[in-house]
């Protein structure tokens, strides 16, 4: 039985139809690839299952249970162990570092009060102990304005990674990153691996989407257009799958229609 | 494990407001000792200053949120309109404060669903709503005020704008209260943390779980209720309802938290620049006219006062740690 399975998934904005008809799964202990042209409906579908907006039509079961969709929020994902790091990183950057760690799901006492020593506290240790930031040179006081690029998207991960979730989506986490970091991040889905947790990856880079996915998705327009297991395909091969769907639609003289989030 | 610590460097906002007061104060007493070394100048501030303060604070709230509200003035004399035929009709002062406070809340409500759920910008909403208000307002009243003066002595007037010791204003220990209270709710309580991203990063809020939609209706209640408040206050103090009551409100209250330090792009707010804020506005009108310069000055200083405050403010901020 797989994590999560996505049946017949369609999504249309007014009248711009992202999904049509996609059937996405991701298995126990699983890391899967997604990938796709700009505007192929990758990060419409990661945020349908996010809980972020629902599907015009179709349907989700999470650990074979089938999800109320009109009860599914990005609350409800979080309780059952779903963790999304955006594109968007979505983060408030006038706000304290700890203050976006705890986003959603404050540490508050019986009145709604945050715990502001729990809070502070184990972003103090998350800083140090997951992201190895500045030798602790950075509080968490500090607005995420005065972070890099790196750091922004090292706390979008690292919220992710300090819930402990079973399956955490990662959408473009590398944009932006420096050759270390992205290592940083391939280690962590390493990780997810290893301590049995399940991942789905996506990225334009497909070096990096292969050396750590166990399968890949294709999705072209709206819909599935290809799945792999990595023993299935090479590097290469995959490359040139993609290249041939580009073309194809180049040839059709189609452009990419405009990036849907 | 390494202690939260306190860094004056966080505070350079509020201590450069205080150090701007006191300037203003000792400009003052220099200008006219015999008005500011006295006590009654204070006292008198502290009778009109919260009225202003506390729909400032309401207003921190909504500006932090993101939005804007220009109601308020409206929503004052409505509710102080509602409350006062909730006492005729009812024979109850309590039951007359709660509906005018109820009243206050609507009308916010309404603003914030025609803002958040048809998609009109806030700017706009409340312009209306404040057009209609006053109008409702002065159809419903025949454009006649009402007398209070029976609440005189009544337990309520004593509570809400009695002299605490013969001489300092209840109200003004209400606004302290209210100030306290906002305080720890936006800067300490789950509301407020989702009242700053949803003005800060409205996406974010809402992929990181946060229902921006209904985070920010409360927002705009909340306006409403504390003009509510204000505008009951100031009925009981003056013992009297007017129709036009809350006109001249808009800006001074704008510019208290404007002057404070609060943004009007969301995302940061300050309590405590509200606070001060509300006492450099309110303090400056007595003190011009006790410095001898004509009341014309006011205004040309209100103004001077806000251009210099926004300009340090969004100096201080590009500059932050």
């Amino acid at each position: 039985m797989p994590l999560v399975e996505m049946k017949d998934i369609h999504k249309y904005f007014g009248r711009v139809v992202a999904l049509r008809g996609v059937d996405f799964s991701v298995g126990e202990n699983e890391v899967v690839g997604l990938i796709g042209d700009n505007g192929a409906g990758k990060s419409t579908l990661i945020k349908i299952l996010s809980g972020v907006f629902p599907p015009t039509k179709g349907e989700i079961f999470i650990k074979g249970q089938k999800i109320d969709l009109h009860r599914y929020s990005v609350r409800e994902a979080h309780r059952m162990g779903i963790e999304t790091v955006f594109q968007e990183q979505a983060l408030g950057v006038k706000q304290a570092i700890w203050r976006n760690l705890f986003l959603g799901r404050e540490p508050v006492n019986r009145l709604g009060f945050l715990k502001l020593d729990t809070a502070w506290n184990e972003t103090h240790r998350m800083m140090r102990e997951m992201l190895g930031f500045r030798g602790g040179g950075v509080s968490p006081d500090a607005s995420v304005r005065t972070l890099s690029g790196g750091e922004r998207q090292g706390i979008a991960i690292g919220r992710a990674m300090y819930f402990d979730a079973n399956l955490v989506i990662l959408d473009e986490p590398t944009r932006a990153l420096s050759v270390q970091e992205v290592r940083k991040v391939l280690n962590f889905i390493l990780k997810l691996k290893e301590n049995g947790k399940s991942c789905v990856y996506i990225s334009h880079t497909i070096a990096n989407v292969y050396s750590v996915s166990d399968r890949f998705v294709i999705l072209d327009r709206g819909q599935v257009v290809g799945e792999y297991l990595r023993d299935e395909i090479s590097e290469e091969e995959l490359n040139e799958t993609l290249v041939k769907l580009h073309e194809a639609r180049l040839v059709r003289g189609e452009e990419p229609p405009a990036k849907l989030n | 494990m390494e202690e939260r610590r306190f860094q004056l460097g966080r505070y350079k906002m509020q201590l450069g407001l205080i150090t701007i007061f006191c300037l203003v104060i000792l400009f003052f007493i220099l200008t006219s000792p015999t008005v500011f070394l006295r006590p009654t100048i204070y006292l008198a501030y502290l009778t009109t200053i919260p009225f202003v303060g506390i729909m400032a604070l309401g207003l921190t709230f909504v500006l932090a949120s993101g939005e804007i509200d220009l109601s308020f003035p409206s929503v004052m004399a409505f509710a102080g309109y509602v409350c006062a035929v909730a006492i005729d009709t009812t024979g109850s002062i309590t039951l007359g404060l709660l509906a005018g406070l109820a009243s206050g809340a609507l009308i916010g409500s309404l603003n914030g669903l025609v803002v958040r759920k048809i998609g009109v910008p806030s700017i706009v909403v409340t312009l209306g709503m404040s057009f209609l208000i006053r109008g409702a307002v002065n159809l419903l009243s025949q454009g006649l005020g009402k007398s209070l003066t029976f609440l005189q002595g009544t337990p309520w007037h004593t509570v809400l704008v009695g002299k605490v010791g013969g001489k300092f204003p209840a109200h003004a220990i209400w606004f302290v209260a209210l100030t306290v209270l906002f305080w720890f709710i936006l800067y300490r309580h789950r509301f407020g943390n989702h009242v700053l991203f949803s003005g800060d990063n409205e996406d974010a809020a809402r992929m990181m779980g946060v229902n921006v939609d209904r985070v920010k209706i409360m927002v705009f209640a909340l306006m409403g209720v504390m003009a509510a408040f204000a505008g009951l206050i100031d009925s009981f103090r003056l013992l009297k309802w007017w129709p036009t009551m809350g006109e001249g409100f808009m800006l001074t209250t704008m510019a208290s938290a404007f002057v404070g330090g609060t943004s009007m792009f969301g995302g940061e707010a300050t309590i405590f620049g509200t606070f001060i804020g509300a006492f450099l506005i309110g303090s400056l009108e007595a003190g011009i006219v006790a410095a001898g310069l004509s009341g014309f000055w006011t205004q040309f200083i209100y103004g001077l006062l806000i251009l210099i405050a926004v300009t340090v403010h969004t100096v201080l901020r590009k500059g932050k740690v």
